[in-house]
């Protein structure tokens, strides 16, 4: 198992190198100045020229990078152009908040994405299997920025029953897990769900259905297994699976989720990653950017690791 | 049942407790930047960022007069009492200092702290120079050569040519408590967190990206102008929908710029929409180059009589005043034109037929347009209605679209650079408060990219003539005389294609009391109330 995982760090070297790359030329090649949110619209050229020298701008791309992965590899992400701010102070702040967001979302995903799974394919080509099957379909197809505008219309709007923006009265600073704080956190994680809802529910249906029609199910059912013991055999054989594709939704969710953060002006990574877009803010795109796929990559990993604990085939493979 | 009953209980206390959540007295502001703006005295975010940062927390030399809602807005002494340009050197200024300002500190304002503050812009081997407060404040005061304090209230500014737009400029310029600064290590981060300045608002806490609060300022100079107010606090929400849902749902108690199409809920939900002209053009600005088909005044005529401004202020519910010309109608600079700006289709082809434009020569050009930006509206359905419109006049419109800060860069580099694709127009907005912004930077012919942004490369002689003699004119009521005059020969000679003004709408909570908006982009929040 250790020299798996080893090798399976090893492999994580040439990816993290090639993202640093992309990430570091697809923000430098993108249209737009990295001063835009420094200057006033204006500011002579003289004056651009002055702050492109004193930002580093002047220099050639690939000395700019190569400091830029020198400064990385010590920890040191640079500082923000359009705040000033440290990116990796900026970056932790986001990352606990979508952290939070994207767990509980996870969560309500998977639990709702099982249920309905197991429903639909216990009961395959019933009404029970349709119903699912349609709830599924929904979660996968809505636009996921119109739901929470929807949901926002109605909960809080309408009803005025949850807040529609924000990480609590105080912001995220205070944050604290009682009912004030926690009711900002529902209406961006349940519109959050509903697509690992949507794919994980797909998912395990597909594998519940595949599973009940195998032989040694058939075996069990013969030797007079319960309805409960077969059950158990099925969940043992979807989990690996079922897991490996949670993993992979909260990789999504903790680095696309720059929609709902802005419609809930959530201050996570998206809504950072978005106004890192809009202002060109270069340091602060490049450092969220490489963050998040690292995030991914190390998900991935850990999914494999936990995934090959669960079934040693896979180890094998 | 009972666990039921119990989160029953706690789901209704914990509502209850989200609506008691703010105490009478404070002011929750959604604003549409995305960020705090920056804190440290000269603020970024553009004219929010000064005015919910700038002109809160800090002070100018000159301010705008605030006061009122029913004329436009013009300068009155700051941290300035009074300012002279001397008889025979119309480059030298003396400032009178403020006696008595203290920082929110405790330090007291004088001359030598302008000195710092200017330093601190200007003089990048200033221990105190710092390149964000700089690449904000620097474009504002191109007028300023030297600077010295005489003594402890008295300064001298020494411009690089006369000027008499210099307090125009230096009503831009925040200033910042040099002990302040001192006192934390000599750190603009650390500043940043405890900021210091002379503002009738002081800064207590702010989280990035989230929330800043203020306090009043007890010991402001300016007794009238004493918050209100407990608190006040500035939540940027960048999405527009975001806004309308947390002023609807109590979350925030006023709104920036709601879209006009959530006015009527608003109004039907009970709150209040505030408008009232400010200096704001939404224009198409118009190449001078060679070869652009709008250096024909007939064309340019023709186009701004093909515009329907009416059926465009319908389009926006009723959220826009219909250009009568480059200025607002009734602002000071306004003059007297002759050419008026109303739809009129058959003389818009007939000027058109007599510039040569007909069904065997059909005039085509191409616009760039961006699909939003700061005070850009809603560009493309507004761009869109008036492409109709000039169709119905025989001029064929194509638009280039791109993004807003693609737009930014393009307007930088001028209508002869290859960025502009061949477009002879621009549609852009514009911050028209000072002479500068108002006509000088797009009209000088010195200002033609690359040294500035006149975009369109308008140079005539005459022009920078009446330029000249409002740089030389220091009695306000003369100046204002000569800026009627560049504004008339604007109109007269249809420079733009000039379609609406903003009116700085923004939607209020039935509660806010006591908001006196002012023609003007900045505004003072000393006399607002909440009421129970």
């Amino acid at each position: 198992m250790l020299v798996y995982v080893l090798k399976r760090l090893f492999y994580t070297l040439p990816v993290a190198f090639g993202v640093s790359v992309v990430c570091f030329l697809l923000v430098h090649i993108a249209p737009g100045d990295p001063l835009t949110s420094v200057l006033p619209p204006d500011a002579s050229a003289q004056l651009q020229a002055e702050m492109r020298k004193i930002y580093g701008f002047d220099r050639p791309l690939i000395v700019q990078y190569g400091l830029w992965v020198l400064k990385t590899l010590q920890g040191d992400l640079g500082v923000s152009i359009a705040t000033g701010r440290p990116v990796a102070g900026e970056l932790r702040l986001a990352l606990g908040n979508t952290l939070m967001l994207a767990v509980l979302a996870t969560l309500i995903g998977f639990v709702l994405g099982c249920l309905f799974g197991f429903v639909a394919g216990y009961f395959r080509d019933s009404w029970l299997d349709k119903l699912a099957s349609f709830v599924s379909i929904i979660g996968v197809s809505v636009p996921h920025y119109w739901l929470g505008m929807v949901l926002v219309i109605i909960f809080s709007v309408q009803l005025n029953w949850l807040p529609a923006t924000g990480a609590g009265p105080g912001g995220s600073a205070d944050w604290a897990w009682d009912w004030v704080h926690v009711r900002h956190l529902i209406l961006p994680a349940v519109t959050m769900s509903v697509i690992p809802m949507g794919i994980v529910a797909r998912t395990v249906r597909a594998l519940v259905a595949d599973i009940l029609s195998q032989e040694f199910i058939t075996g069990q059912r013969a030797k007079g297994l319960l309805d409960v013991g077969v059950f158990r055999h099925v969940v043992k054989n979807a989990a690996p699976t079922a897991l490996a594709v949670m993993g992979l939704q909260l990789g999504y969710l903790l680095g696309g989720s720059i929609l709902i953060e802005t419609v809930f002006s959530w201050p996570g990574t998206g809504f950072l990653l978005g106004q890192a877009i809009f202002q060109r803010d270069l340091p602060l795109l490049q450092g969220t950017i490489l963050v998040l796929a690292m995030f991914f990559v190390a998900l991935n990993l850990l999914v494999d690791v936990v995934q090959t604990m669960l079934d040693p085939r896979v180890q094998r493979a | 049942m009972k666990k039921l009953v119990l989160a029953a209980a706690a789901l209704t206390a914990g509502l209850g407790l989200a609506g008691s959540a703010f105490a009478q007295g404070v002011l929750r502001i959604g604003m549409t930047a995305s960020d705090i703006p920056l804190t440290t005295g000269q603020p970024d975010q553009g004219g929010e960022g000064q005015r919910f940062m700038g002109l809160t927390v800090y002070d100018a030399l000159v301010h705008w007069d605030l006061t009122r809602a029913d004329k436009p807005s013009t300068l009155i002494p700051g941290l300035a009492t009074s300012w002279t340009v001397d008889a025979t050197d119309k480059t030298k200024w003396t400032f009178k200092i403020r006696e008595g300002v203290k920082f929110h500190d405790g330090s007291t304002f004088t001359a030598q702290a302008v000195v710092w503050n200017l330093d601190k812009l200007l003089k990048q081997d200033a221990p105190q120079f710092d390149q964000r407060q700089a690449s904000q404040g620097r474009s504002r005061i191109p007028a300023i050569g030297t600077y010295r304090a005489i003594d402890d209230l008295t300064l001298e500014i020494v411009t690089r040519a006369p000027d008499a737009t210099l307090p125009y400029q230096l009503a831009w310029i925040a200033m910042s408590s040099p002990a302040q600064w001192e006192k934390l290590g000599r750190n603009w981060q650390e500043f940043a967190k405890t900021p210091s300045g002379t503002g009738p608002w002081k800064l207590t806490a702010f989280t990035p990206r989230e929330r800043a609060e203020m306090v009043p300022n007890k010991d402001y100079w300016d007794k009238t102008r004493i918050p209100k107010l407990d608190r006040m606090i500035l939540i940027p929400l960048p999405e527009p929908n975001a806004r309308v849902a947390a002023l609807r749902s109590g979350q925030v108690d006023w709104i920036e710029a709601p879209a006009p199409d959530a006015a009527p809920s608003l109004k039907a939900a009970g709150m209040q929409i505030i408008t009232n002209a400010y200096p704001h053009n939404w224009t198409w600005h118009l190449s001078s180059a060679e070869g652009s088909p709008w250096n024909d005044v007939r064309v340019r005529k023709a186009a701004n009589l093909a515009v329907d401004r009416e059926g465009l202020k319908e389009l926006l519910g009723g959220l826009m005043i219909p250009a009568e010309g480059f200025m607002p109608p009734g602002h000071q600079w306004f003059g007297k034109p002759t050419f008026k700006l109303k739809r009129d289709l058959a003389e818009a082809k007939k000027l058109l037929a007599e510039a040569g434009y007909g069904p065997s020569k059909p005039f085509q050009t191409k616009i760039l347009i961006s699909p939003s930006g700061s005070g850009q509206m809603q560009p493309l359905p507004m761009n869109e209605f008036i492409q109709q419109n000039l169709a119905e006049a025989g001029m064929k419109i194509d638009f280039e679209v791109v993004e807003w800060n693609t737009l930014i860069n393009i307007w930088r580099a001028g209508a002869k650079h290859e960025s502009s694709r061949g477009a002879t127009g621009m549609n852009y907005s514009y911050f028209i408060q000072d002479p500068f912004t108002g006509f000088m930077r797009h009209l000088q012919c010195n200002l033609q990219p690359p040294a500035g942004t006149n975009w369109g490369h308008y140079c005539t002689a005459d022009m920078d003539k009446m330029f000249d003699e409002v740089r030389n004119t220091f009695d306000a009521t003369a100046q204002a005389r000569v800026l009627e005059r560049i504004h008339e020969k604007f109109v007269d000679d249809a420079l733009f294609l000039m379609v609406t003004h903003d009116v700085n709408a923004r939607a209020l909570s039935p509660r806010v009391k006591g908001f006196v908006q002012a023609q003007n982009w900045f505004q003072d929040f000393g006399s607002i109330t909440i009421s129970p």
